[in-house]
């Protein structure tokens, strides 16, 4: 990027500045006697250009909206259009969460992201015996399409997108989404939204699997296919690394294990017959924004530029929407704290300005109260808030890639590039992200990762501000947190079995009958299971039949 | 102490947010107790029996789901009709403080919330285990 003579001189200039270095040293030494970003790249005191000396501008960054994509996928990111401002709810019954969507959008919201609670995320109903205790709890019960009906009642599904954070029973509530759009007038391809889909980080990081990999996978790759034919906008997997660091990772795992699970997917849709330059369209991704700002904006463009690659060269896509890695994005509750939880809400701005600077297309910022609980209307207004003062206020929406350049940035980025691959290099060595979980590769990774975390926190030599320094006595029982009532299970079961009662149950076993063949055969299962739901059969039924045929997946503990 | 800390960390229910739970079993292992670690998905049952089967001296649930009263509640009656209650509970996670009273209630030993350093939670379970032991050789 400089001329050699540019460079000697910047050598030069740096031995002068390396004495005065000294000197000042020997009137006492650094806070620390070495610095690390947050996922513990080892830092220099400061960066010169010959820390970008090895950068390539064509080939290495490129302008925004053009390969390799390092410094965004479109030409005027947010000089065009803000960010999709999409807050991450659900809580209670279909009614409760039907009336925080509303508020959400009426607030300035411009997308929608359902929370279902943990039975609906595991296939089961809410009157199942492994249901006790949970319905309602984490997000919202939706059992059959009467749920669905009443959650999205009222909300123009033409003009809204919604993002469902829904993986193991994916097929189910896409199909669910479907049907209400119908009633509602609206054909599936005029919908958009996105599904998660991504079971490959269930089994790493978050649990929510029902199905063994082999028939998961199956799932998914129908999904591609369904959609590439019917619902052309719609995103049909969110890849996710946002679990992968809520788990313990550091940032160049997050990219890598992420990036290794996107391999993953396409070589078994493309197994199954597809065409990457088709369903490439529709993959999108789903980062973490934690506290290191430098560490995070160079994630982003990192994973970026390293997703072009793999799908350029790895997989010969052609079509250059196939080749750019679109994301959204949330902040880290894994970095909120339950003391002096206000200072939530400067840890949320730092990364929402992360999220933004690093070129993001949709972004939930994560409330100051859910250390301690789901969040109230106050404190997902203050969340939404910070999105808007930074597309409103700071400015940086203003010029496109905004940090590009910098001597840290740019070196961070390539660090962040090559420490990717030396995982990815790993995966595919160990036979794939498939055989590598199985080995407990990445959970072994994550969990080293996680332990030295927290004990970089009790050695003190990471500090959380009000935990391990700064810390005050305070009352936390006088906060005002939300509670879903107790009786939300109750209800939720009574209104199953009047459905259950009303419906044609005859209808009810011939889709699922349909069903449990197609998963027996290679029929691709989105019709039949649209069918089923169209039949009001609940989600506990169809994934009952699915269980039948597939078995349950049993966790590789690692510890 | 003669014979070491026996432990199960414990998940119930259906939250996979595992994180706080591996890093207590391995911060308990590295402090020389004996850690047996669920996994997820367990039932209060056989977190129960798992304790009884491994005769632990304490079961630490890690909950992030909101369904804390209903598992430490069932956990505790379940240890009382197996005459296990000699078990101690106790646990963590994402759990209001105004909570705390009602589980301290039904008989949990200690709750710890968010941020709490794992030297706090080591030092407190090998007191209480100290305590239960001398009350039991009397």
């Amino acid at each position: 990027m400089f001329e050699p003579t540019q460079l000697q001189e910047v050598a030069e200039g740096k031995k002068a500045y390396e004495a005065a270095v000294e000197k000042v040293l020997t009137k006492g030494p650094e806070r620390k006697a070495n610095f690390t970003t947050g996922g513990g790249i080892p830092l220099k005191r400061t960066y010169t250009p010959e820390d970008v000396n090895g950068v390539d501008y064509a080939k290495d960054l490129g302008f925004p909206g053009v390969y390799p994509y390092t410094r965004g996928v479109q030409p005027t990111m947010y000089r065009g259009r803000f960010w999709t401002m999409r807050q991450y709810a659900g809580f209670a019954t279909a009614e409760d969460s039907n009336k925080r969507y509303r508020y959400l959008l009426s607030q300035g919201t411009t997308g929608l992201s359902v929370a279902f609670d943990l039975p609906t995320q595991i296939g089961y109903d809410s009157d199942d015996p492994m249901a006790v205790g949970e319905c309602g709890k984490v997000g919202v019960a939706i059992d059959s399409l009467a749920d669905a009906e009443i959650l999205f009642d009222g909300i123009p599904l033409d003009k809204v997108s919604t993002s469902m954070t829904i993986n193991a029973p994916a097929s189910i509530l896409l199909a669910m989404y479907i049907a209400v759009a119908e009633k509602q007038g609206v054909p599936m391809n005029a919908l958009a939204g996105t599904i998660q889909n991504d079971i490959l980080k269930e089994y790493i990081a978050r649990g929510t699997y029902i199905f063994p990999p082999k028939p998961s996978m199956r799932l998914i790759t129908d999904i591609f296919d369904f959609c590439s034919r019917n619902i052309p906008k719609w995103n049909t997997i969110s890849i996710s690394g946002y679990h992968i660091r809520e788990a313990g990772s550091t940032a160049i795992q997050e990219v890598a294990f992420t990036l290794a699970d996107g391999i993953a997917y396409i070589e078994a849709a493309i197994k199954a017959g597809q065409d990457p330059n088709v369903f490439g369209k529709r993959l999108s991704f789903f980062f973490n924004a934690h506290n290191d700002f430098l560490e995070e904006v160079a994630k982003f463009r990192a994973a970026r530029k390293v997703w072009a690659h793999i799908m350029k060269e790895r997989f010969g896509v052609t079509n250059p929407s196939a080749q750019m890695l679109r994301f959204h994005t949330q902040t880290a509750g894994c970095t909120l704290t339950a003391q002096q939880a206000e200072n939530n809400i400067v840890r949320v701005a730092i990364q929402t300005m992360a999220a933004v600077c690093g070129g993001t297309q949709s972004l939930h910022t994560n409330s100051l109260d859910e250390a301690l609980a789901l969040p109230t209307d106050k404190s997902v207004r203050i969340a939404l808030r910070t999105q808007q003062i930074v597309a409103y206020e700071s400015g940086i929406t203003n010029v496109v890639d905004p940090l590009a350049g910098s001597y840290a940035i740019e070196a961070l980025t390539k660090e962040i590039e090559e420490g990717a691959l030396a995982y990815i290099k790993e995966i595919d060595d160990l036979g794939g992200m498939m055989a590598a979980i199985e080995k407990g590769y990445p959970q072994k990774h994550i969990q080293d990762a996680a332990y030295d975390y927290q004990k970089s926190i009790e050695s003190e030599d990471r500090i959380i501000v009000g935990v391990n320094k700064f810390h005050i006595d305070e009352d936390m029982t006088e906060r005002k947190l939300l509670k879903v009532d107790a009786s939300v299970g109750e209800n939720q079961i009574k209104k199953l079995r009047e459905m259950k009662e009303k419906r044609d149950n005859v209808r009810v076993k011939t889709t699922l009958d349909a069903v449990r063949e197609g998963a027996k055969g290679d029929a691709n299962l989105m019709p039949l299971i649209l069918d089923a739901v169209h039949a009001y059969a609940t989600e506990g039924e169809i994934c009952g039949v699915l269980r039948e045929v597939f078995g349950e997946y049993k966790e590789n503990v690692v510890l | 102490m003669d014979r070491k800390i026996r432990v199960v960390v414990a998940k119930p229910g259906l939250d996979g947010h595992d994180r706080g739970a591996k890093v207590i079993a391995r911060a308990f292992r590295d402090a020389g107790m004996e850690v047996i670690y669920t996994g997820l998905r367990q039932t209060p049952e056989q977190i129960v029996n798992t304790a009884i089967q491994e005769d632990a001296d304490a079961i630490g649930i890690s909950i992030l789901s909101g369904a804390h009263d209903y598992c430490f509640k069932t956990i505790i009656n379940l240890l009382k009709e197996k005459h296990a209650d000699d078990i101690i509970v106790f646990g963590g996670g994402v759990i209001p403080e105004t909570d705390y009273p009602t589980l301290l209630g039904y008989g949990a030993g200690a709750i710890f919330g968010p941020g709490t350093p794992t030297s706090e939670t080591i030092e407190w379970l090998e007191k209480a285990v100290a305590e239960k032991r001398a009350k039991e050789a009397k």
